[in-house]
């Protein structure tokens, strides 16, 4: 089937030798990252650019938003297969604050929280205390690497650093690639990094090629995870070229948006860089992950975000490995959620300890 | 299994609807209806009773009166008595009654929701999502028709008793789509639901009671096949509108044939689903979840036929089994199903058999890995693929969810085997270029055409098919057409039943001069031949024999030829190849009908001449004036007569296009040799379609006359064509002719009668004066935009937009 598929794109998809310099990166293991409809893929290091997908790339929006409109009324979860699932969405979460008032004990706090994020009698209530629940990552400016580092030692949870110039990613380049190399030093295990929005604009895939992998190289042995800012994108053509490109420059995960945009996360632009997830994974045999950022607070977004992955590109992709959600305020709606799950009564904000 | 291992497999799990408020309402009708007749619930006459079953479990739902014809008696009886009354409120009124049953469908939303699926099987969220949202749209839609009536059709009237004949796929919604427009127009109905899905047609009959809609207005009788033939057969019905298979609608056309009922129908389908390479083929695929496996495939308009370009076809296979292998089929009342059951067993036998059919034919059946319910009706998602255009998957409608796909090499191939069908109702096309999909959609034979989109319906935009897809639209201005006519129409008094001699193949004597005009000196005029008309050429009847023609006075003023059924078939022909006129620019047509008027206008004198040894001189010179007006009329016309851009809500453009019918076979009215002809031909060839008229009867010499004009007025060859001849006889083959597209005859009772029962073999368009006398130098009677709508067919476009 995927040579069947290769005659699209030509010969240059079929690379997949690394060959960004060094690449891989010494974490980079041989193991099977994920399956795609049986298919084992590995972890993503790179294809050299291809503009002759990047030019056959179509998106009809309509068509798109249809599909999403459509999708969230198709897939529903009840009852303790939603509180599975809402456990689910809990691991997979990046819980995120990054704002001008953050201070190292409000990142405490927030890192307390991500150990924690259900209460124990609940979790008992649940009978999941085996499952340990915690969230992915936490993710906060360089400033607080360090004393999330300190907070989460031991917990499995990675400390993820926005960089390169977050969130506009106008400083000039060599403060960008600095930023990243210092995260890394002080302990950020990934990087969020944001795209220059006016090469997209532009059309200067090569200059957008480079800077994501020069952004990739700076990130060493950290995941990368590479922010599109779709709000400022606006077109879903856009976006998909996007996606493609910090693909093959060697992302590790594709991220819809910063947070600080007028509109971040929309499952539109979520479909379209989950195709575009896909057809590079058919393409090169590597699997690239997903987070979708800012606007996700309720529990049935985050349902709707799971099944759109499960529908698109299967359970490997309802994992922290392959997905996260870039949230700060939806961890709260969940535990509402779980509580009404346990008790059967609904519950309220104050009764849940916060962040 | 605990939270932790659902933690683990992640799995969705079951998300029934709780069906029990519908159960409840259910047992509160003790699970037993009798038809809804006069706005009370009446016992069957019979006493029988048939019950109706959940397709997805086997089991009963309630029983339901079956009909005799007695019962639809009643029921004709109850919608005439009640017809005046309704007719006579004011558009106010009766808008305010529509809005009642559009505000009362929403109120009770879910119960119709849940009791549709339980009749029918479909999944919970297409008739919650989809089915009954756009029920109550189209009530609404038409509340608003029904209060813009009178100033949006002045002198137009309701037709009176409607019957109203529907399938079991969408049966509310399609219910809504034949009541309002119906009862928007003043009509009084009585429906009759599919056997196997009644219920929610009874639901209905309550809530009209609950609005309180005057009794009489909305009759529903339950019943097999029998009940529906009784009230096709009923003299008490005045319009017959039905949706279901080609072979019921071809029945229906035989049995109304010689009534005057009029008739719609929405018949089968084999819609192409066209991909082109350029296509966001993600969303292609997208499109045929929602085409072929909407409805389990029980879907008429549904894009069963998969056509690839060549250069993406292995792609996009391999992108739909991917996508068929996540679809859920399962109980239908499931919230996250997206195939339910198939409505019935006789159904799942047919999708089996010819499943089986098309794999014995060569095709490869592919069916994703699926685990579906023991108990209840199901078929799993099927592509058949390697299908050939002679497969009979390819050609028949299989109504379930299996797709048959097949590749072209270039946009002209697609629209080839796209129009290589004896259907013609819905199309989908998928290209990002806009210049290729408006480009197909023009040219592809279908009522509707989705471009970039699939299986998008509103009340605002008409929904109908070409060929044998049936005729007549549901939905927007143009489905209100189907349940009104002019008020003169109506008016107009039945034709004196006058026996007009056959007319004889040979001339019993020779006792006159040269054929043609009479001589003005001793010196005999030459002999002038009238041919028959056929691509352009004057030709020689294939029999070889002529008739003679006389004048009112009984004497012999010439002779024609005596055309028969390979002149026909001749001139069909010449029609078919006459492309250049269908193509020609409405600004060309004009000029050309302008050309023509000229040309008659300089040939008055001596064509009201000739006219006038068999009309009488004053008729000749009025019928001549008039008719040079007439081709004014409609070279006016010809660039004016423009489609509309529907308003349905969704971020689309909807176009609707007038597009002509194609052949057009017109027998003319005897009365007006030439008036008549040039009404009936012209505002067909404004239209852009092409004609095979056969002359009034009483002096087919005007072809003579006819032919001279068209020939210096740069008519392309075959565009009109004239063939002279025993009219019934030749009328027989037009009507039978499968490359005919419509028949109009508009001579006596008789030939309407036989013109409707001769075109069940195409199931062409029919259109005649119902035997009722039309006064042909009246222009507010016999010209204008009543001929033109029946020289056009309408086909909506819908061009969704957004980057």
């Amino acid at each position: 089937m995927a040579g069947e598929r290769s005659r699209q794109f030509g010969g240059a998809g079929r690379v997949t030798e690394p060959v960004v310099e060094n690449f891989p990166p010494a974490s980079v293991s041989e193991a099977p990252a994920a399956t795609l409809a049986g298919r084992a893929l590995l972890s993503n290091r790179g294809i050299p650019l291809n503009l002759d997908w990047l030019e056959r790339v179509r998106v009809n929006t309509s068509a798109v938003e249809r599909r999403t409109q459509t999708h969230t009324a198709r897939r529903t979860v009840k009852n303790e297969w939603q509180a599975a699932w809402l456990l689910r969405a809990i691991t997979c979460m990046d819980l995120t604050t990054l704002s001008g008032d953050d201070t190292d004990d409000r990142v405490r706090r927030l890192c307390a929280k991500a150990r924690q994020p259900i209460q124990p009698d609940l979790a008992k209530q649940l009978e999941i205390e085996e499952l340990e629940i915690k969230v992915a990552a936490v993710c906060v400016y360089h400033r607080f690497v360090e004393t999330a580092r300190r907070a989460l030692e031991g917990s499995g949870i990675r400390v993820a650093a926005v960089s390169t110039g977050f969130p506009a990613g106008l400083n000039p380049l060599e403060e960008r690639v600095a930023e990243i190399r210092r995260s890394v030093e002080a302990g950020a295990q990934e990087i969020d990094i944001v795209i220059t929005r006016a090469l997209v604009f532009g059309g200067k895939w090569q200059e957008l090629y480079d800077e994501v992998a020069e952004f990739r190289r700076a990130c060493g042995s950290a995941h990368m995870k590479a922010i599109l800012g779709t709000g400022d994108l606006l077109t879903l053509r856009n976006v998909a070229r996007a996606s493609l490109v910090a693909m093959m420059a060697g992302a590790d995960f594709i991220k819809t948006s910063t947070g600080k945009e007028s509109t971040n996360a929309t499952l539109p632009v979520s479909l379209v860089m989950v195709r575009a997830i896909r057809e590079y994974a058919q393409e090169t045999g590597m699997a690239v992950g997903f987070k979708p950022a800012g606007g996700i607070r309720t529990a049935k977004q985050s349902l709707e975000w799971l099944s759109l992955m499960k529908e698109e590109l299967g359970t490997p992709w309802m994992a922290a490995e392959l997905f996260r959600f870039g949230v700060s305020g939806l961890l709260n709606d969940i535990e509402r959620q779980l509580e009404h799950q346990a008790s059967g009564r609904y519950s309220a904000d104050y009764r849940h300890p916060i962040a | 299994m605990s939270i932790a291992e659902k933690f683990v497999s992640m799995d969705y799990g079951p998300a029934p609807e709780d069906p029990k408020e519908a159960q409840a309402w259910l047992d509160r009708h003790r699970r037993r209806f009798g038809h809804f007749i006069g706005g009370e619930w009446r016992e069957p006459v019979g006493g029988v009773f048939f019950d109706s079953f959940d397709p997805s479990t086997g089991e009963k739902i309630a029983s339901v009166a079956q009909a005799l014809a007695a019962d639809i008696d009643a029921a004709v009886k109850a919608a005439r008595e009640a017809f005046p009354k309704w007719q006579a409120l004011t558009c106010h009124n009766r808008a305010r009654y529509l809005y009642a049953l559009a505000r009362a469908v929403q109120r009770h939303s879910r119960r119709l929701a849940v009791l549709e699926t339980i009749d029918n099987g479909k999944p919970i969220r297409e008739s919650r999502d989809i089915d009954i949202p756009l029920v109550a749209r189209h009530f609404y839609h038409h509340a608003g028709w029904a209060q813009l009536l009178e100033s949006e059709f002045p002198d137009q009237t309701a037709l009176g008793v409607i019957g109203q004949i529907i399938p079991w796929n969408f049966p509310l919604l399609i219910l809504a789509w034949k009541i309002a427009p119906a009862i928007a127009t003043g009509n009084t109905v009585v429906l009759k639901p599919a056997e196997f899905t009644p219920i929610t047609a009874l639901a209905f009959a309550e809530i009209c009671t609950e609005i309180g809609l005057p009794a009489g207005v909305v009759n529903i009788v339950t019943g097999d096949g029998s009940a529906g033939e009784s009230l096709v057969k009923h003299p008490g019905v005045d319009k017959i509108a039905f949706t279901g298979s080609t072979e019921v609608g071809r029945a229906i056309r035989a049995a109304t044939a010689s009534s005057h009922n009029r008739l719609s129908l929405e018949l089968g389908g084999k819609s192409p689903f066209i991909v082109f390479e350029d296509a966001d083929l993600d969303s292609a695929v997208e499109g045929l979840v929602d085409g072929i496996w909407l409805n389990q495939g029980q879907v008429c308009c549904a894009g069963s036929r998969l056509l690839m370009q060549e250069s993406i076809a292995e792609v996009l296979t391999a992108k739909v089994k991917d996508r068929m292998s996540t679809l859920r089929a399962g109980p239908p009342l499931d919230k996250a199903i997206d195939m339910g059951a198939i409505v019935a067993p006789v159904q799942l036998d047919r999708i089996r058999r010819l499943v089986e059919q098309g794999i014995a034919e060569g095709s490869t059946c592919w069916q994703p890995q699926m685990v579906l319910p023991t108990r209840g009706l199901y078929y799993p998602p099927t592509l058949l693929s390697n299908v050939h255009p002679t497969s009979v998957v390819a050609q028949q409608e299989i109504f379930g969810p299996v797709l048959a796909a097949m590749t072209f090499r270039t946009p002209s191939e697609a629209v080839e085997l796209a129009n290589n069908t004896a259907f013609g109702l819905a199309a989908s096309v998928w290209s990002e270029s806009l210049n290729v999909a408006l480009q197909v959609a023009a040219q592809l034979k279908a009522g509707v055409v989705w471009v970039n989109s699939t299986n998008l319906f509103d009340a605002a935009c008409g929904f109908g098919g070409y060929r044998e897809s049936g005729y007549g639209r549901e939905g927007g201005r143009e489905g209100l057409r189907e349940y009104l006519e002019p008020t003169w129409f109506k008016n107009a008094p039945k034709m004196a039943a006058v026996k007009h001699p056959e007319p004889k193949e040979r001339p019993e004597s020779n006792a006159r001069g040269p054929s043609g005009a009479p001589s003005s000196d001793s010196n005999p005029s030459i002999d002038r031949t009238v041919k028959l008309y056929i691509g352009g050429k004057q030709v020689r009847p294939d029999s070889g024999y002529s008739m003679e023609v006389r004048a009112a006075d009984g004497r012999v003023v010439g002779e024609v030829p005596s055309g028969n059924r390979k002149d026909i078939r001749n001139a069909v022909e010449a029609a078919r190849k006459a492309t250049a006129w269908s193509k020609a620019t409405a600004h060309n047509r004009a000029q050309v009908l302008y050309y023509v008027a000229e040309n008659l206008s300089q040939r008055r004198n001596e064509v009201a001449g000739r006219l006038a040894a068999a009309a009488g001189e004053k008729q000749a010179v009025a019928e001549v004036e008039a008719g040079i007006e007439r081709i004014f009329a409609y070279a006016a016309w010809a660039d004016k007569f423009d489609g509309s851009v529907h308003n349905p809500p969704f971020r689309t453009i909807a176009i609707a296009m007038n597009e002509p019918i194609g052949n057009v076979g017109i027998i003319c009215p005897r009365e007006v040799p030439l008036l008549g002809f040039l009404s009936l031909v012209m505002p067909a060839l404004a239209c852009g379609n092409t004609v095979i008229a056969v002359p009034s009867e009483s002096y087919p010499l005007i072809t003579g006359d006819l032919y001279q004009i068209f020939d210096t007025s740069d008519l392309p060859a075959g565009a009109v064509n004239i063939v002279t001849g025993p009219a019934s006889q030749l009328l027989k083959t037009l009507a039978e002719h499968d490359d005919v597209d419509a028949i109009w005859s508009f001579t006596d009772d008789a030939s309407a009668s036989a013109a409707k029962a001769y075109s069940v073999g195409n199931l062409k368009q029919v259109w005649t004066n119902e035997g009722r006398t039309i006064d042909w130098f009246n222009s507010k009677q016999a010209e204008g935009r009543w001929f033109l709508e029946h020289s056009t067919q309408v086909k909506n476009i819908w061009v969704p937009h957004g980057e």
